[in-house]
């Protein structure tokens, strides 16, 4: 599989199909928000951004989801393809839950008046963020593969776990003392904005497999490399150590 | 190979999990790994008390240090006690749970740890524990002096009990990824950046039910928090004990 990944790359059909296929969606997903969903009455024309900065947020959400199971599959299989998923699952997290930052402090700006609010549903994605940028540093840290595969996938699993209980413990503490600036942020959500909420959400999940699929080949390839390396440098090895005539 | 690892898995997670219901003798036997392991900690730290000095002392520079950033006096400090309070804990805490698995490979003992016949999970649940105690004693210091120092009513039985369920899953996950942490490149300063993301539920339930404690409010009204301490720590006790097997396979 992983050789048919790097030497197929050429004529990948699924890829094909899943590159147009989000592209589509991506388009169709970008026109209902302008032209399709109706502007939100006190927020105006900045509450558009709300389709994407959720379906950023749910994909981060997922593809941390992903790395757990995937971390649980290595430890079970002990095979490199479940950390090839972890680690690239890890990165499309990564992108998507900054992109979720950064889209929120957009919003925010306008609708609240300030870049950054400790409001719950933020707080927890920089959260989120800071534990997978620290999962990033700990794959970084470590040289032997086989090892950094295991301490990643008990890590990603541990931290996983912490995820709901970070959003519990969040949510209470800011509901104790509510921030006055979340006073009257109910949004009436018509079923215009339900629609293109649902077609950002399968665009940005397809967006998500897509760039899974293309990081977990480049990963192969890397392996692939480094095994034609290693059988290069054993060549030669052998032809430098070969006695004179 | 496939189904070799799954078998060990599977034997894994079920003797984990069935511990409780073998025999008598089994259990007796568990506790008894457990307990030599504290004991060696323990006595290991007596005869050098490194780790609990530096974890004092440390403590204290931090308290003086939140006392300079914030002007800790009067109402300030009251409203500012809960969250100095288990920020110092936590900072103490990664300082004395990085020290306590570095001395086990200076020493080369958790090489022997790991060759002796016993189960592995009563070796983690050992390093867990004598872990908590140190964490325990630099409470046991920190709370009359913060009280003293800053005028705060800590020494109640309700704020006792929000800092022992803090306490235990801090110092179970903080022992699992300080096993992961030694392993690595970056050695001690990898294990803050692991382990206070994951530490985040505990911090705000402690800060929080402490912060309601001080105000004068009874353990009835801190319910939602002392339950969310109770699910992490037991969680955090689940998984550790699970996945402890595959940091130390080598």
């Amino acid at each position: 599989m992983r050789e048919d990944a790097v030497r197929g790359s050429r004529r990948d059909v699924l890829g094909v199909v899943l590159a147009g296929l989000s592209g589509v969606a991506m388009f169709a997903a970008l026109g209902m928000v302008f032209l399709y969903a109706p502007r939100e009455a006190t927020m105006g024309d900045v509450q558009r951004i709300f389709y994407f900065h959720v379906a950023s947020a749910w994909i981060g959400f997922f593809a941390f989801f992903v790395t757990c199971l995937a971390g649980i599959g290595y430890l079970v299989q002990g095979e490199r393809r479940w950390d090839v998923l972890a680690l690239s699952s890890v990165e499309m997290g990564l992108t998507f839950t900054t992109m979720t930052l950064l889209t929120g402090a957009l919003w925010a700006r306008p609708v609240w008046g300030t870049y950054w609010t400790w409001e719950p549903r933020l707080t927890i994605s920089l959260v989120q963020w800071l534990i997978y940028v620290a999962y990033r540093m700990l794959r970084a840290a470590i040289e032997a593969p086989e090892r950094r595969a295991r301490f990643a996938a008990v890590y990603g699993i541990v931290a996983f776990v912490t995820v709901p209980l970070s959003w519990f413990a969040i949510r209470w503490w800011r509901t104790i003392h509510p921030d006055i600036l979340m006073g009257g942020e109910g949004m009436a959500i018509t079923p215009r904005m339900v629609h293109t909420l649902v077609v950002s959400l399968v665009a940005f999940t397809l967006l998500y497999a897509t760039l899974l699929r293309l990081r977990m080949q480049l990963e192969c390839a890397v392996d692939a490399l480094a095994r034609l390396q290693a059988r290069v440098e054993s060549l030669r090895d052998q032809l430098t150590s070969r006695p004179p005539d | 190979m496939t189904a070799l690892h799954v078998s060990r898995f599977t034997l894994h997670v079920s003797h984990v999990c069935g511990r409780v219901q073998h025999n008598q003798g089994d259990l007796l036997n568990f506790l008894r790994t457990v307990w030599a392991v504290v004991a060696k900690d323990i006595t290991a730290e007596l005869r050098t008390r490194e780790m609990i000095s530096a974890m004092l002392v440390f403590s204290v520079l931090v308290l003086l240090v939140f006392s300079f950033a914030l002007d800790l006096q009067g109402t300030v400090a009251r409203a500012a006690a809960p969250g100095v309070l288990w920020a110092t804990v936590a900072f103490a805490g990664t300082l004395g749970l990085g020290r306590s698995l570095a001395r086990e490979h200076q020493t080369g003992c958790i090489d022997g740890l790991l060759l002796a016949p016993v189960d592995r999970s009563a070796i983690f649940l050992g390093k867990a524990l004598g872990n908590l105690a140190f964490i325990v004693v630099v409470e046991g210091v920190l709370l009359p002096l913060f009280s003293a120092l800053f005028d705060v009513p800590l020494l109640r039985p309700a704020v006792l009990l929000v800092a022992a369920l803090g306490t235990v899953g801090y110092a179970v996950v903080g022992t699992l990824l300080a096993a992961i942490a030694i392993n690595t490149r970056a050695r001690e300063v990898m294990l803050p950046v692991l382990l206070i993301p994951l530490a985040i539920p505990a911090l705000i339930a402690a800060v929080r039910a402490t912060g309601v404690l001080v105000d004068g409010g009874v353990l009835a009204e801190v319910g939602g928090w002392i339950r969310l301490l109770v699910v992490y720590d037991l969680v955090m006790v689940a998984v550790s004990m699970l996945t402890f097997d595959f940091v130390v396979e080598e």
